[in-house]
């Protein structure tokens, strides 16, 4: 079965890969484009997503019926259904980011392909943001002992 | 170098059958801030995360070199603009559990309130930073 995954991984990752290029969400200037409202207005990644979310929105359902995938035991879900501050802010500072840079994660590595220095810097930051995020969480939700430990 | 919509559609439509296929295979949601984050944990579970991520690559090289209709344009944006917003994207996906893919694609192709909440945030701050980028300061 672990064989089996590892193939469809591979196959779904190329053509998600291919998707990005097709639709040019490897051109960052196409995504600032969309989110460019009252510039010259570049519909693009509407379509895109549109056509994305007609394809899963269907599927989904579909697969989600069976009682489990094809190569796998079971299906692994977000469980979440609660709207929470990190939720909310996390994807505002990941919007403003996207904004500023026009790569969400997927076209910025897909991009690494293109030999520009753009992408790499982007995807080394875009790691480091990511461990920083995970090392703040990790402190805040460590317990605080009750009283200081004596030192020495 | 206007590139019409329906090839838009016609991306969008693969991004969809990428996903279809990992859900349908092997049960995993194809979020691509989420596949980063299980890669660098370089653990012998997650090695099916890299094989996705060199897919992508793989992808994306087979378009570029051999399916595109022009290249694709590269842009000299500033190193420092780079670098605070891969780091801003990086931060705020972990902090929000997802991107344009995991929230976007399959958290509404899953009719997920959350996913719902979480697109609709960071369109609006893409939309006010890129007003602010292009327009304001600009």
């Amino acid at each position: 079965m672990k064989t089996q995954q590892h193939i469809v991984a591979l196959i779904a990752g190329l053509i998600f890969g291919l998707g990005l290029g097709y639709s040019q969400m490897i051109d960052p200037e196409r995504v600032i484009g969309f989110l460019d409202l009252v510039g010259d207005w570049d519909p693009t990644l509407a379509f895109v997503m549109g056509g994305a979310v007609l394809v899963t929105v269907v599927t989904f359902r579909w697969i989600l019926k069976r009682p489990h995938p094809l190569f796998n035991g079971k299906f692994y879900l977000p469980t979440r259904q609660d709207v929470d501050q990190p939720l909310i802010l996390g994807a505002v500072l990941f919007g403003i980011g996207w904004g500023i840079g026009g790569y969400c994660p997927g076209p910025a590595i897909t991009s690494l392909v293109l030999g520009h220095w753009n992408p790499v810097l982007f995807v080394v930051a875009m790691i480091a943001g990511s461990l920083t995020s995970r090392w703040l969480t990790a402190r805040q939700s460590r317990p605080t002992p009750a009283a200081p430990e004596p030192r020495g | 170098m206007q590139v019409e919509w329906w090839y838009g559609l016609l991306g969008g439509g693969l991004i969809g059958l990428s996903a279809t296929l990992l859900l349908a295979g092997n049960g995993r949601i194809a979020g691509i801030s989420g596949m980063v984050n299980g890669a660098i944990t370089f653990t012998a579970a997650e090695v099916w995360r890299w094989l996705f991520l060199i897919g992508l690559l793989g992808g994306g090289l087979l378009y570029e070199y051999g399916l595109a209709p022009q290249p694709t344009p590269t842009y000299g944006f500033a190193p420092l603009t780079m670098i605070v917003a891969g780091f801003l994207v990086g931060f705020g996906t972990r902090m929000g559990n997802g991107c344009t893919s995991g929230h976007g694609v399959c958290g509404l192709g899953r009719l997920s309130g959350r996913s719902l909440v979480a697109v609709v945030s960071f369109m609006v701050a893409g939309f006010v930073t890129v007003f602010i980028t292009r327009h304001l300061l600009a």
